[in-house]
């Protein structure tokens, strides 16, 4: 019976717990098969253990190319997509005019649409003016893509800026630019991060938009890809575990030095 | 950093409510928005629109294509393809009910019970995010092997014989089934689940509880009545936020399913990018967009919770 009552009290934590293990299972296998010796083409049997993938991430031809070519794209991306957006975000959230209905949901439909949709109406685009597929299509599309994402973080954050801080600023003297430059970009900093992060790690791990854009030009996720079919190196899953520790320990430290500057303002 | 993994604070109550225009450039708006939406106009809008007017164009890939408005081709496609249609819609929406079902205890912890693990969870439902997806979905080829341990204990508690009979598997197969689609599915748009029930349970004011308590509510029916009825925000755009992407996807049925698993997407992808018959696969996608908007706009006005984008 005393189990029964622990039991009903703490359902929704053990359900909960379950659901993480869920989450969390495929990485701890991704992890523990860094370390395998496959017997093979495929790493999808445990065989022995072994740290040579480890000691060689770039072993395999082509994964480090695809993973730097992935890197630079994502970080255009990233750039291309937070400026625009941020602009747009502030345009929306400061103004009133006359088109904003259709601007919202011409905002809304690239993040409600499926990818595949995307991807293939671009393709048709591309096809048309008979542009060259690679790099730069690549980059237009992720562009495109991550912009809606970036201004919903954007405007969530200066919307629930208070304005009395730069009507203050402005009451001190201080210019349109000044104003911008030491009020209002500092606090909606945080928006634009959360935004930019958010459209690396899109761009970063988007497959389906990339292939169909891409032409033969091949980025980390389409390795992974083509890898399924032919082959999956051990390399990839070393690639994966380094990605996912790294992202751990960058938003643990984001928190940290989160907190930190939230205790100092108290 | 912290708005990726918090709600975005809610208004105090001491900010004014509405902000005055600013009169500073009447044109500045307009300045601030040409450069991005110019890009979602040109790469976004215009490729629809393209894409409608290949869809009822005929011709070949040697001598061109004409618009001849030939619409027969969205009927040969509904004809040919309705399989892969019910079968995407059939797969997301199990996957939808699944994520809604693991993802609402999660959220629930998270909001109330984690206390000070609530940011060490936060990250870890995020940080999968930053990993290739694609590198997870195949661990899970890894997970559901023939003779693996997952399938070893479905086996012993017979689970197994009641889903091949259901046809969600095949005989002691996991892998290559619609089981394993609709796994995959649920795992990789789980997150879009638990982060939006997240952010609406967390802003339910922890002393609507205690108020149904003193009135004795069991706690079964504070979460009937209070609770559920408070996150319907965070429900709606988590099911559209699962839903909508998972009709579309083609990862998880190609890397965890058989050819008698394939989803629109599947079709979609070969018919443009092997096939090259990009009428046809221009209809599909049309198609597939339409029955989404349709549907989606049937479920917010159901809902009734239409302000939620």
């Amino acid at each position: 019976m005393a189990f029964a009552n622990w039991f009903k009290r703490h359902m929704v934590v053990i359900a909960g717990l379950l659901t993480l293990a869920y989450l969390l299972l495929p990485n701890v296998v991704v992890t523990v098969f860094s370390f395998n010796k496959p017997n093979g083409r495929f790493n999808y049997e445990w065989q022995q253990f072994s740290t040579d993938a480890w000691k060689d991430p770039c072993g395999v031809a082509g994964l480090c190319g695809s993973l730097s070519l992935s890197l630079q794209i994502a970080l255009w991306a990233t750039l291309g997509a937070t400026a625009l957006g941020t602009a747009i975000a502030f345009a929306l959230v400061r103004y009133r005019f006359r088109v904003r209905g259709a601007i919202n949901s011409l905002i809304f439909l690239p993040m409600a649409m499926p990818e595949v949709v995307m991807a293939a109406s671009l393709l048709t685009l591309f096809l048309n003016m008979g542009a060259q597929l690679g790099f730069w299509t690549i980059l237009i599309a992720h562009i495109m893509f991550c912009l809606s994402f970036v201004v919903t973080a954007v405007k969530a954050r200066v919307m629930s800026m208070d304005p009395r801080l730069e009507q203050a600023a402005q009451d001190l003297y201080a210019g349109p630019f000044q104003t911008f430059v030491r009020v209002t970009l500092p606090i909606a900093a945080p928006g634009i991060a959360a935004g930019a992060l958010l459209a690396f790690a899109l761009s970063f791990d988007d497959f389906i938009i990339t292939n169909f854009n891409a032409g033969s030009t091949v980025t980390f996720p389409m390795f992974v890809w083509g890898s399924a079919q032919r082959g999956t190196p051990v390399q990839i899953n070393v690639v994966g575990t380094a990605m996912f520790v790294v992202a751990v320990l960058f938003v643990l430290f984001s928190m940290i030095v989160g907190n930190r500057r939230n205790r100092r303002k108290a | 950093m912290s708005t990726l993994t918090e709600a975005p604070p809610p208004l105090s109550p001491a900010a004014p409510e509405k902000k005055a225009p600013r009169k500073r450039g009447r044109w500045t708006p307009y300045w601030l928005l040409l450069p991005g939406i110019l890009w979602l106009v040109v790469f976004f809008a215009a490729p629809m629109i393209y894409q409608a007017s290949t869809s009822v164009q005929t011709g070949s890939l040697e001598e061109g294509y004409k618009v001849t408005w030939h619409f027969a081709t969205y009927w040969d496609a509904l004809t040919e393809y309705w399989p892969q249609f019910l079968r995407s819609v059939a797969y997301a929406a199990s996957a939808t009910v699944l994520c809604l079902l693991l993802g609402y205890p999660l959220a629930y912890l998270i909001a109330f019970r984690a206390g000070r693990w609530r940011n060490l969870i936060m990250i870890l439902v995020i940080a999968p995010f930053f990993t290739s997806f694609l590198i997870r979905t195949l661990a899970w080829k890894t997970i559901l092997a023939d003779g693996g341990p997952v399938v070893g204990a479905l086996n012993t508690l017979h689970v197994l014989d009641v889903t091949s009979w259901l046809g969600w598997t095949a005989g002691d197969r996991v892998l290559a089934t619609p089981l394993a689609v609709v796994c995959g599915l649920t795992y990789n748009f789980l997150p879009f689940m638990i982060l939006p029930l997240y952010t609406s349970l967390e802003r339910i004011d922890g002393r609507l509880h205690e108020a149904a308590g003193d009135l004795y509510a069991k706690p079964s029916t504070v979460f009937r009545k209070v609770t559920f009825p408070l996150s319907m925000p965070g429900v709606v755009s988590g099911t559209l936020l699962t839903f909508i992407p998972a009709t579309g996807d083609y990862v998880n049925a190609s890397l965890l399913g058989s050819a008698d698993t394939g989803m629109i997407g599947n079709v979609i992808q070969s018919q443009f990018l092997r096939v090259l018959d990009y009428p046809t696969a221009a209809a599909l996608s049309f198609i597939l967009m339409a029955a989404i908007l349709a549907m989606v706009t049937f479920y917010i006005r159901r809902s009734g919770t239409e302000d939620l984008v």
